[in-house]
């Protein structure tokens, strides 16, 4: 502000008039500061005064029906544009209903800031109406918040948020803002109000001790396999791993919220491991004698049992967060640092690893794998998931699509037979596990990325807990399409009750209402797919309407998931398809 | 075995929450913990015993790091310092029985800082096991009320335990810490 000097010229004196603001016009202004665009939100008493100031901004408001919808919408953008999505709400029941959102978030490591209204601070404290302690009840599941009381403290405060939800490991930051904090003025100054974070430290990196160590192992191992998680994506460092793999002929295989990190095409790549993975691939794991953990945490999903996880492996781990050191599984070397630069760092100095013996063995390891895919089964006559997913797949090759799913079943088949090949074009709810996510996540991802054909693939069970946003997508004039995979049941429930509770299906079906009907009453196209001869048309079709398309796949009620590591049992103990051809007495 | 750390945190509310919800949500079991002010206005210190091992200790120093307002985590259980502890101890004392309690008073260096009718109150300070001592040799007596601060630990010599920070943060941290008007 101002020239400097020490005149004060007239044109000075309206320059600190301007900067004089109310704290719901620097809400807004450090938004667009931060270069947000768009916010999903849904208004109330105590972010009122917030509202009241949004016209004055260019920021473009959706309007949610729930505010659950809201944090995917925003978790959704986040994980669709690399870029932090914003969800704001009002208190007590608008600040609760986000929880939810919250924790996907932070499980996730996905960047959103939370923007709630809260009573007055007059009021805190004395149970007063819509008031909860949000700053409290999100503790556990934010990376940082914060409860701000004064208009002056809102730049600094929202700076540091942005700045802690997007650096480092990212995660969602909370910032709760009284009401009369949103009506008093103060003056603005953005540039003198830089995060003041003393204690905040998202830029480690590694001691060129840990590296020597680490290169040495690599170039030392016989059968090395990389493990590519999430962190490649935050990190932004696809082209490194593909050079890593490239440089050093060592195969990858990849975490559920790591699919899309390294091409599904590449020669190297072995696909998903875990729960879900192929057989071969998570023995590969257990046979390896070096494992490179890259941008992922050894979730219990993808190790089963810890006791007999990779037994030969020496164990080296790329990671942002210290705390997740030796957390699950013991080191050998950890690199602690951005993903990026860490292999920036080690590819000049790494060489080729001979491990043709290895890759040859795994291929073996394949064995009759593809004869118990279901692709490959006879046809039935049955329409199974996995047929929906391939012929979608199949379909939209090459283009710029995203798909996002829900929790269950269809994930898992989703995961297995859509092969994608970019980075942040399957959007999931991993860590979590948060059904309802899709429709919200999506309707996020397609504010993001208005260019690209945004699929939403969710079961009909995780459909019914967030369809109310069908409404928003509509209000938006969202297209996006939706691939019901319909099976009457909640199915990867339903699937544990048959293998561990000995088939008593207590409280699983589902009835559905008719989809069909019901995006009619939204406006929304719509078709309903019963054969696999249907698939493909009904896909076309709906890429080639301008609108939403909501495609109800009726499917195979009593299909499962496999292969499947038993929660707690060893990734080598698979429970694997049942294969007619050669085990005909125990197919039913 | 018990792991004592030394843990600087910014003065701003609701951070003893954020760190106290830290061990109960990774179940980390606190042995004990006090909190006080420092030489500078705008940091708290923690001092936490905590029953770990070494892995479980050094995910802790990581997951408090983890916290946006720590500013400073050491773990000294292996470094020469001083611990202490302070307790306040009432014992019955009736007329024939006081002098045996003041002379065990004395043995262990605690004072008497109120004498009633029945009663003495005690002061000590010291390490966990010189107050475990005095207490033991006073039940018999009949202890009527006791509370133990917890230890407060600081490493030997000159090396110490301070927070090096910009002098920006440390004006703007002072400021907030005003406006609020509260500690952790």
């Amino acid at each position: 502000m101002g020239l400097g000097g020490g005149i004060r010229t007239h044109s000075d004196g309206e320059d600190v008039a301007d900067m004089i603001k109310t704290g719901s016009q620097i809400i807004w202004e450090c938004l667009e500061r931060e270069g947000v665009k768009h916010v999903f939100g849904y208004p109330g008493g105590a972010i009122l005064p917030a509202y009241d100031a949004l016209k004055q901004s260019q920021i473009h408001h959706v309007l949610v029906r729930h505010e659950q919808g809201a944090t995917h919408m925003a978790d959704g953008y986040a994980r669709a544009s690399g870029r932090t999505g914003v969800a704001v709400a009002t208190s007590g029941p608008g600040a609760t209903n986000m929880v939810t959102g919250i924790a996907t978030a932070m499980m996730d490591s996905s960047p959103i800031v939370c923007i709630t209204g809260q009573v007055g601070s007059k009021l805190i404290g004395s149970d007063a109406f819509q008031e909860t302690d949000i700053t409290g009840v999100t503790l556990p599941i934010t990376k940082h918040n914060y409860l701000v009381t004064h208009a002056s403290q809102l730049a600094r405060t929202l700076r540091e948020a942005f700045y802690v939800a997007s650096s480092g490991r990212p995660g969602p930051v909370l910032v709760d803002i009284t009401k009369d904090a949103q009506q008093s003025s103060c003056e603005f100054d953005w540039e003198s109000a830089k995060p003041q974070l003393p204690g905040y430290r998202p830029d480690l990196s590694p001691t060129q001790d840990d590296y020597a160590k680490a290169l040495k192992l690599i170039q030392a191992a016989k059968r090395p396999v990389i493990l590519a998680g999430h962190g490649i994506m935050v990190s932004g460092a696809m082209n490194e791993v593909r050079e890593l793999a490239d440089r050093t002929g060592i195969p990858v295989t990849l975490t559920l919220l790591g699919i899309g990190a390294f091409p599904a095409s590449h020669p190297l790549n072995l696909g998903m491991m875990g729960m879900h993975g192929e057989a071969w691939v998570n023995t590969t794991i257990q046979e390896a004698d070096l494992l490179i953990a890259l941008g992922m945490r050894f979730d219990d999903r993808v190790t089963g049992n810890l006791k007999t996880y990779a037994p030969k492996a020496k164990k080296i781990q790329v990671e942002i967060d210290p705390s997740e050191i030796n957390k699950n599984v013991k080191l050998d070397v950890a690199l602690i640092g951005d993903l990026r630069e860490v292999l920036r760092e080690m590819l000049p100095r790494l060489q080729p690893v001979d491990c043709s013996e290895w890759r040859a063995y795994i291929d073996g390891l394949k064995g009759e794998t593809a004869v118990r895919d279901i692709q490959n089964l006879p046809d039935s006559g049955h329409l199974y998931a996995a047929h929906v997913i391939n012929d979608l797949w199949q379909e939209t090759r090459g283009g710029d699509v995203v798909v996002v799913t829900d929790v269950g079943q269809h994930q898992m088949w989703e995961a297995q037979y859509f092969k994608h090949e970019a980075a942040r074009s399957l959007i999931t709810s991993g860590g979590l596990g948060t059904m309802g996510f899709a429709l919200p996540a999506a309707i996020g991802v397609k504010v993001a990325r208005p260019e690209a054909e945004v699929w939403v693939v969710v079961g009909d069970g995780g459909f019914q807990m967030t369809m109310a946003e069908l409404a928003t997508m509509v209000q938006e004039n969202l297209k996006i399409n939706i691939a019901i995979i319909n099976n009457g049941y909640l199915g990867m429930v339903r699937q544990w009750q048959e293998f561990f509770y000995d088939r008593n299906y207590e409280s699983t079906p589902l009835l559905s209402p008719n989809f069909a009907k019901l995006a009619e009453a939204f406006g929304i196209r719509s078709s309903v797919v019963k054969e696999r001869r249907q698939v493909v048309p009904a896909v076309q079709a709906a890429r080639r309407h301008d609108g939403p398309v909501l495609i109800d796949f009726q499917v195979e009620q009593e299909d499962s998931v496999y292969p499947m590591v038993a929660a707690g049992a060893g990734l080598h103990e698979m429970i694997r398809r049942p294969n007619p051809l050669v085990e005909t007495a125990e197919d039913e | 075995m018990l792991k004592t750390f030394v843990v600087h945190v910014e003065n701003k509310p609701g951070v003893l929450t954020r760190v106290a919800s830290l061990f109960r949500r990774r179940a980390f079991n606190i042995d004990s913990l006090t909190v006080g002010r420092t030489e500078k206005p705008e940091v708290s210190r923690m001092t936490i015993t905590v029953d770990a091992d070494r892995d479980q200790a050094r995910r802790i120093e990581a997951s408090l790091y983890k916290l946006v307002n720590v500013l400073l985590v050491e773990d000294i259980t292996e470094e020469p310092a001083i611990t202490r502890d302070l307790a306040m101890i009432k014992v019955a004392a009736q007329h024939d029985q006081r002098s045996h309690v003041l002379q065990l008073a004395n043995v262990f260096r605690a004072r008497v800082v109120d004498v009633a009718p029945d009663s003495v109150i005690l002061e000590i300070t010291g390490g966990e096991d010189k107050i475990d001592g005095l207490l033991e040799v006073l039940r018999p007596f009949g202890v009527l009320e006791m509370v133990r601060t917890g230890i407060v630990a600081m490493r030997r010599g000159a090396k110490s335990s301070t927070v090096p920070a910009t002098e920006e943060f440390h004006e703007v941290a002072a400021e907030t810490a005003e406006d609020d008007g509260q500690s952790v």
